[in-house]
């Protein structure tokens, strides 16, 4: 199986601190992985490298069959590209309806001459019905995103990112701040997601990593310290010492 | 589909046809006359600053950028106009006089005849190079479009591509009009310094009709331009366009973390509501007969953007209320017509405290109603906001929801 995407050597500095260092990753086409670490470990970094918000001061970030360079993409190429990405903290824009939230999210032309022509059909109506019922906000259609609670938003940021339809999906936290009950939607989703396309999970909660049940990469100090399963990784001193043990 | 979702488009075509044929029938060319011309100008000139603001409204309202130099593109729309019109009318002046001339003249003195007479006052005899196309209408007519747009293409450009945002966009907007108001300055600049372009309100070839006729077609001429500008814009702002634009106001990583290049649609929506102003400014300057380069003065801007911030930002017809309401207010006070207000100890000169008391407004308006008078209208038709004051509204059915909540 070929990599999706492959990140090989890069490092980054910010005023002399190395948020990453010779780091070195890679993901298959359909897999699910989860990305523990402490804080400071560079996992914010590392997507914001991927997602092309930061520059890497060196080393490859390579995409897709053809192994396209990321590096000289903007934001928002690399997201047509089919890299999506989820906040840490629900980001959907509070003052338009779901719907419309929605309707931009969905795969279409983004230029703006395009967009200006669009038009809504019954098949993009359908399918924003459609993600609404995925996500369990359909009768919350035409309510202000704003106006809807922090698990409902972030359901609405999870359906927007499956409008995208990305071929690799980077998730902040998604956890953070869900019941219980939310927890476990969310881990069925996310494994749903993960026999389609690769999803990259980044996580505090080693319960939730747990729940998961995936190839794990602990990070520290911006360099992989280990991989593999989560019983693998947790048996590694050098993890047991940086992380587990505290 | 757009009247469906914005039922006001309707109602503020009405308005606008409405006023202007109560104008037309109590004006002195096409009906009782109890409007005189100067005020038929005044409402004429009016319409074409809202015409600027339903602009400005598009670029800060929705799309955030607080440009705080769109009158610089209005004026830039005003000269292109107004070169045509000094060019065309001296041409008629000098060829009148050269006709009686013994020996006919030859296109070059007529030409250098027409040069001596517009730039007679800044001491040059030469016609610069800008004034090229000065004869030809249709040539100006298109650059009344060009010049702005491309200058607000290349600003936009510049800016927008090195991520330049918020207040430090506004300061380089304000520098923006500043360079160009100074160097329209000087003498040498060829647009006549600070004299600037005058007789604007003879139109060539239409020396026989009287002012209170011409008058009454630039009227009909700026409330077409703002009827059609208004229906473009509710026609941008209500499809998904729109809603990209107000979600680049509110979250613009965000945007493009959706993949649509934030940069593109600022420099389209900067750019084409740049050339809006100029076409603003192309019927404002025949009606107000001068221009010159203090209107490119950075406090031009400043009103505009008073003007949409009294009037409601985020709601077009706010826009085009506030710039009518407070250009009105304002021509009424500083005209010398409000009354005098005697405190007994102090009398109040409105010519002088006319601008306290609009500043005044302004920042009440921006404390206490961030929709401005549009909210007004919003009580009207009965539209709520939801009041979160940064908290979530309630997750399950018992909770304050604000399903009213439509704006």
């Amino acid at each position: 199986m070929s990599d999706l995407l492959e990140v090989s050597g890069i490092s980054k500095s910010f005023d002399g601190f190395k948020a990453i260092n010779n780091l070195s990753f890679s993901i298959a086409e359909a897999e699910l992985r989860a990305i523990i670490g402490p804080n400071g470990a560079g996992k914010t970094t590392f997507m914001d490298i991927v997602t092309g918000k930061t520059r890497p001061d060196e080393g490859q970030v390579r995409w897709g069959e053809t192994s396209r360079s990321l590096l000289k993409m903007s934001e928002a190429q690399i997201a047509r590209e089919g890299i999506g990405r989820k906040f840490q903290r629900p980001t959907v824009f509070e003052d338009q309806s779901v719907a419309d939230n929605l309707t931009m999210a969905l795969k279409a032309p983004r230029g703006a001459f395009s967009v200006l022509v669009w038009k809504a059909g019954k098949a993009s109506r359908a399918r924003v019905e459609e993600l609404a019922a995925e996500v369990g906000l359909a009768e919350q259609l035409h309510r202000k995103a704003g106006e809807l609670s922090h698990g409902q938003k972030q359901w609405l940021e999870i359906g927007m990112l499956l409008a995208q339809e990305p071929r690799l999906l980077l998730v902040d936290e998604p956890a953070a701040g869900m019941t219980l009950a939310e927890r476990e939607q969310t881990t069925t989703l996310l494994k749903r997601l993960a026999e389609t396309r690769a999803v990259v999970v980044v996580e505090h909660d080693m319960e939730f990593v747990r729940r998961l049940n995936c190839k794990v990469t602990v990070l520290h100090q911006g360099a992989v310290l280990a991989e593999g399963s989560l019983d693998h990784v947790s048996a590694n001193s050098d993890v047991i010492e940086v992380y587990l043990g505290r | 589909m757009l009247i469906r979702k914005y039922p006001s488009v309707l109602i503020f075509l009405a308005v606008l046809a409405i006023f202007t044929l109560v104008v037309t029938i109590m004006s002195q060319a096409y009906g009782t006359g109890a409007i005189p011309t100067s005020t038929v100008k005044l409402f004429g000139k009016t319409l074409c600053l809202a015409l600027a603001a339903l602009a400005m409204d598009l670029v800060w309202g929705y799309a955030g950028i607080l440009s705080l130099g769109h009158m610089a593109f209005f004026a830039l729309g005003g000269y292109m106009i107004g070169m045509w019109l000094m060019y065309a009318r001296t041409e008629e002046i000098v060829t009148a006089t050269l006709a009686n001339a013994p020996i006919p003249a030859t296109p070059d003195e007529v030409q250098q005849g027409i040069a001596g007479q517009i730039f007679g006052v800044v001491g040059s005899t030469d016609l610069p190079l800008t004034w090229t196309f000065a004869g030809d209408l249709k040539i100006q007519l298109l650059l009344v479009l060009l010049v702005p747009g491309l200058f607000a293409f290349l600003f936009g450009w510049l800016a927008f591509r090195s991520r330049v945002n918020g207040v430090y966009l506004s300061i380089l907007t304000q520098a923006m009009t500043l360079a160009l108001a100074l160097w329209l300055f000087q003498n040498d600049s060829g647009f006549r310094g600070n004299n600037g372009l005058s007789g604007l309100q003879n139109i060539p070839g239409l020396t026989d009709v009287p002012q209170s006729t011409i008058s009454i077609w630039f009227l009909w001429a700026s409330a077409l331009a703002l009827g059609l500008a208004y229906i473009l814009a509710s026609w941008l702002v209500s499809g998904k366009f729109g809603s990209v634009i107000r979600a680049i106001r509110d979250d613009e990583a965000r945007v493009r973390f959706l993949g649509y290049s934030v940069e593109g649609y600022k420099l389209f929506i900067f750019t084409l509501t740049a050339m809006i102003c100029a076409i603003a400014g192309a019927l404002y300057y025949p009606q107000a007969g001068i221009i010159n380069p203090a209107e490119l003065a950075p406090i031009a801007s400043i009103y505009l953007a008073v003007w949409v911030a009294i009037g409601g930002r985020g709601r077009l017809y706010g826009a085009v209320i506030g710039a009518i309401f407070v250009s009105l207010l304002s021509s009424w006070f500083t005209g010398g017509k409000a009354p005098d207000g005697n405190l007994g100890f102090y009398t109040i000169n409105w010519v002088d405290w006319w601008q306290v008391l609009l500043g005044v407004a302004f920042v009440l308006v921006t404390l206490f109603a961030p929709r401005g008078l549009s909210s007004i209208i919003d009580a009207v038709a009965g539209l709520r906001h939801p009041m979160r004051r940064g908290k979530d509204l309630g997750p399950d059915l018992g909770a304050l929801r604000e399903k009213e909540a439509e704006a």
